[in-house]
């Protein structure tokens, strides 16, 4: 009698990338878990949806899953936006949620059976406010971020915060919208706002843009962003204008810790040579975090599970070790990636 | 007591009786019925302004945005203060629904009276880009506006969308544009359909036919959105888009443009296939799409209509 | 003020995609009198034939950009000529209403194909011409927004010798002014609407392509936006009027650029619906068009 978790991610649409790379993480840790004999005797069974990066979507989707696959727990998403599709839905039902990799803070303040396994975006913004003061030695910077999307404004905002506090000025703030390909008019303004970094927390798919754009109309101030700009697609876009950038995430594949190279190892034998991402080690983790719980709580049952869950305690993993905080939040270190002759180099990693 | 009011009181006592029955069914059918539900009063409504009244409209998920919005802000804004903080009892609760229904009904009315007015000395393709266009620009309007949650929309509406009430206003919107148009006034929507210079001539005052046609439907569309957001608790502007509009235009165009019966179970099927499809839902759109070209080559009438071929 | 330079700069070289595709929808409503909303789909048709035409030629050379855009224009041309053959002509003299949904069909299953097939992931564009930055007097001129104008002003010369010189030309001008008296007097009706598809569509396919060098990710729904902008532009214009098509769309370029750079960014896309809809209250017929009263 297989025990039956329920991933909901954006597997094909404008995000492809992101639901792609955490679901490669979520298969690699459910067939390594079975190999290994499975949870409470009982192998584990995948059942999963695609959200098409659609709005709405993760809600039928998750809505699905809950009632015909009968799953015991739902991992998704890697989009905070696409995991408060979901959230409610699965607080009403009384089904544990683990985000892999949402930031948004509200994610989990949905309610006491939603949780995550990455850091929050209060303390990524903080991490970036210092990193540009203290790295990039920038008193004065522009803020270009997405109104469409959720991680964005959170994101921006704590930033804001952060780097305000320190001292620092934010000359002006531009917005754009998700599927938007032309930034020249914002950038224009930026530019003459004459500032000494740029912070764009958006996802790949625009960022790239933005950065190409901003080269081609001459401003080659360096810009940085969060995790959202983490995934191959950009630097396919981006190219070289992408040099002398930086961002946050959450994992490193060059991380030379022995954890990190094992699994990189074992990703690339399963998936082609591709190299796993952020998204994919957290949703790698986010399933062992699961069946670590599922063993702990000795049942199913959806309470039980939960509290199992909110009491986890310094599960190490691959991105790190995991202890889950009275917010049903984990408190990891960020790393932060240097762009550099067209590759994503690892740069430093950011302890909370 | 006449025979459409016959049946709507029969179709509203199936709807009580089914809902007092509703826990034994699957919670998925349920689910499904109730979208279905909520899509035969989107192209019910529809069919009134592009079939009866031959207005080409493209915007009519502008009027259910316009619906979910302001029905999802009575209950998320004003519901804690009316119900108390244990969510009050079942009654409050319906009661508070029925009324926010009816404010994001009557709401989106009011936006098709501003849609319908200066869309009045426009033919056939020019309504039918400013309806789109006005559909766009309440899609962008909600995008900016910050206390209804800008483009990030609204999470956690609460689930107050039952199947009684899809039946409920799924049989009085049936009713109302039925008896809307059978009755003699109603002819005259049909009169600025076929003909409306040969209508007016006659004394038909088709301008206010056409916003008659465009106020009802866009109220029922309204309606329709806030039930759609208490079912699916979660709406953004972008899910009400161009494509949305779409979705219920090939609904009337399959049953039968003017066609009531064929809309229905235009809606029911268009409803239907999605999730049958699920597995190959990549397949869907290029069908639906397929579907409407191969339709109005073959059979412009739509697939329900019996009757000849209309010149 | 050199802001406002850049700006305009921004504006005229994102008008000249618009007036491009806006060319099309107004040539056809000329002859045909109908919106072919699969227009939008045939640019995104035109930048993916010039995705793959990206890994045919080099890159950054003038020679290989060129053709990669004649190819995209060529496979275009033919493909507008198909679609007219398919789902328009059987239903001409038909009701305007018919032709408009099937427009919408074409539409919808363009996108939806190339969806099937590209997917609907964003793909990165290749650098077809050689790329710089040029200065001047502080604006930044990136070499591919020269591209664009040039283009733009050289197909847009070539089109009106088309249609003020050639016969062909000639014979739209008649079928777009009267369809039964052009037929009358020995015009191949068919022939020409075909002609007019099909240049349409290359206009298209060169926007296409335009568009892309300038925003390189291009996804199978990247018509569907610029397509309806392109659209107001040629009612803001006067519809079936080509020169009112390309000043309808460098107006809405700017215009669309300086909200785009200033606070209320993101109402820009309304903007455009916006200007169509008090342009069709005040002026039906555009700014450079004529309107018809209609006659029992």
């Amino acid at each position: 009698m297989p025990i039956v978790v329920g991933e909901y991610a954006s597997l094909t649409g404008k995000e492809a990338g992101f639901g792609q790379t955490s679901h490669h993480g979520v298969v690699l840790a459910l067939e390594e878990i079975n190999a290994a004999g499975g949870v409470l005797g009982r192998p584990l069974e995948l059942a999963y949806e695609d959200n098409q990066t659609k709005l709405g979507e993760s809600a039928t989707v998750a809505k699905k899953l809950i009632a015909r696959n009968k799953v015991v727990a739902l991992i998704g998403e890697v989009s905070s936006g696409r995991s408060l599709e979901a959230a409610p839905i699965a607080q009403l039902a009384h089904i544990p949620m683990i985000a892999p990799a949402a930031t948004n803070p509200k994610v989990t303040q949905t309610g006491n059976y939603i949780f995550r396994v990455c850091f929050i975006d209060p303390f990524q913004g903080t991490v970036m406010a210092k990193f540009a003061r203290d790295d990039l030695k920038a008193t004065k910077v522009a803020i270009l971020s997405s109104v469409s999307n959720a991680y964005s404004l959170g994101l921006a905002k704590f930033f804001k915060e952060t780097f305000v506090a320190a001292g620092g000025d934010i000359a002006t703030e531009k917005n754009f919208a998700e599927g938007d390909k032309d930034f020249r008019a914002q950038l224009t303004a930026v530019k003459a706002a004459g500032v000494e970094a740029v912070f764009v927390p958006g996802y790949y798919t625009e960022s790239a843009l933005i950065v190409r754009q901003a080269r081609e109309l001459g401003l080659t101030v360096p810009f940085f962003g969060g995790d959202g700009w983490e995934d191959e697609q950009l630097l396919k876009i981006g190219g070289e204008a992408l040099n002398g950038c930086y961002y946050s995430t959450h994992f490193s594949a060059e991380n030379t810790d022995p954890v990190v190279a094992q699994f990189v190892a074992k990703y690339r034998t399963r998936w082609n040579g591709e190299t796993p991402g952020a998204f994919s080690a957290l949703g790698y983790d986010a399933v062992y975090v699961l069946a670590d719980a599922l063993r702990r709580a000795g049942t199913t049952d959806g309470a039980r599970l939960r509290d199992a869950l909110a009491a986890t305690k310094a599960f190490p993993g691959v991105t790190g070790v995991t202890t889950i905080d009275p917010d049903r939040n984990a408190s990891k270190a960020a790393t932060i990636i240097a762009l550099r002759d067209g590759k994503a180099k690892f740069y430093k990693t950011v302890a909370p | 007591m006449p025979r459409p009011l016959l049946a709507l009181v029969a179709a509203l006592a199936a709807a009580a009786g089914l809902s007092a029955f509703s826990d034994r069914f699957d919670p998925y059918y349920l689910d499904v019925a109730i979208g279905i539900g909520i899509n035969i009063i989107l192209a019910v409504s529809l069919n009134l302004v592009n079939g009866y009244t031959g207005q080409f409209s493209l915007g009519h998920a502008g009027f259910m945005s316009v619906g979910a919005y302001l029905s999802a802000a009575v209950t998320m804004l004003l519901g804690p203060r009316l119900l108390g903080p244990d969510g009050g009892a079942a009654t409050a609760q319906n009661l508070l629904f029925l009324a926010a229904l009816l404010a994001g009904g009557l709401s989106a009315a009011l936006a098709g009276l501003l849609v319908g007015l200066p869309s009045l000395r426009l033919k056939g393709d020019y309504l039918a880009i400013v309806t789109l266009g006005f559909g766009e620009i309440i899609r962008v309007i909600f995008q900016n506006c910050e206390p209804l949650g800008g483009a990030l929309g609204l999470n956690g509406i609460p689930a107050y969308t039952t199947a009684f009430w899809v039946l409920a206003f799924g049989a009085v919107t049936v009713f109302t544009v039925y008896c809307l148009v059978h009755s003699t006034y109603g002819q005259g929507f049909m009169a600025t359909k076929d003909d409306e210079i040969s209508a007016e001539a006659i004394g038909i005052n088709t301008t206010r036919y056409k916003i008659v046609a465009f106020v009802v439907g866009a109220f029922f569309a309204g309606i329709a959105g806030g039930l759609y957001g208490h079912f699916k608790q979660t709406i953004s502007p972008g899910g009400f888009d161009f494509s949305r509009s779409i979705e219920i235009v090939v609904m009337v165009i399959l049953g039968g443009m003017g066609n009531m019966v064929g809309v229905i179970v235009a809606a029911i099927l268009l409803t239907l296939l999605p999730e049958v499809l699920r597995p190959v839902a990549e397949y869907r759109m290029i069908l639906y799409s397929f579907l409407l070209i191969v339709l109005m080559l073959a059979r412009p009438q739509g697939l329900f209509t019996l009757r000849k071929k209309r010149a | 003020m050199t802001e406002f330079l850049q700006q305009l700069l921004n504006g005229i070289s994102l008008g000249a995609i618009f007036a491009l595709i806006a060319l099309g929808y107004t040539m056809v409503y000329g002859v045909l009198r109908f919106i072919n909303f699969a227009h939008s789909d045939v640019f995104m048709v035109g930048a993916f034939v010039g995705y793959y035409m990206g890994r045919l030629v080099p890159e950054h050379t003038f020679w290989g950009g060129f053709a990669a855009l004649g190819a995209a224009m060529a496979v275009c041309a033919v493909l507008g000529v198909v679609i007219e053959r398919l789902a328009y002509r059987p239903l001409r003299g038909a009701a305007t209403l018919n032709v408009l949904i099937t427009a919408i069909g074409v539409s919808l299953l363009l996108q939806n194909l190339g969806q099937f097939f590209f997917g609907a992931t964003p793909r990165p564009f290749p650098e077809l011409f050689p790329a710089t930055t040029f200065v001047c007097g502080g604006v930044y001129v990136s070499s591919n927004q020269l591209v664009v104008i040039g283009v733009t002003l050289g197909l847009l010369f070539a089109l009106r010798f088309i249609v003020m010189r050639t016969k062909i030309g000639t014979a739209m001008r008649a079928v777009s002014l009267n369809p039964q008296a052009a037929s009358l007097v020995g015009i191949n009706n068919d022939i020409v609407i075909s002609f007019t598809f099909a240049l349409g569509s290359a206009l298209a396919a060169a926007g296409g392509i335009l568009y892309a060098l300038n925003y390189p990710s291009i996804d199978p729904l990247m018509g569907v936006l610029p397509g309806l902008k392109a659209f107001v532009a040629a009612v803001l214009g006067g519809i079936g009027n080509i020169p009112g098509a390309a000043l309808g769309g460098m107006l809405l370029g700017i215009v669309e650029t300086f909200v785009n750079g200033s606070e209320w960014s993101t109402y820009k896309d309304a903007i455009a619906f916006a200007l169509l809809i008090l342009v069709l209250l005040f002026r039906p017929a555009g700014l450079l068009g004529r309107f018809t009263k209609e006659k029992v």
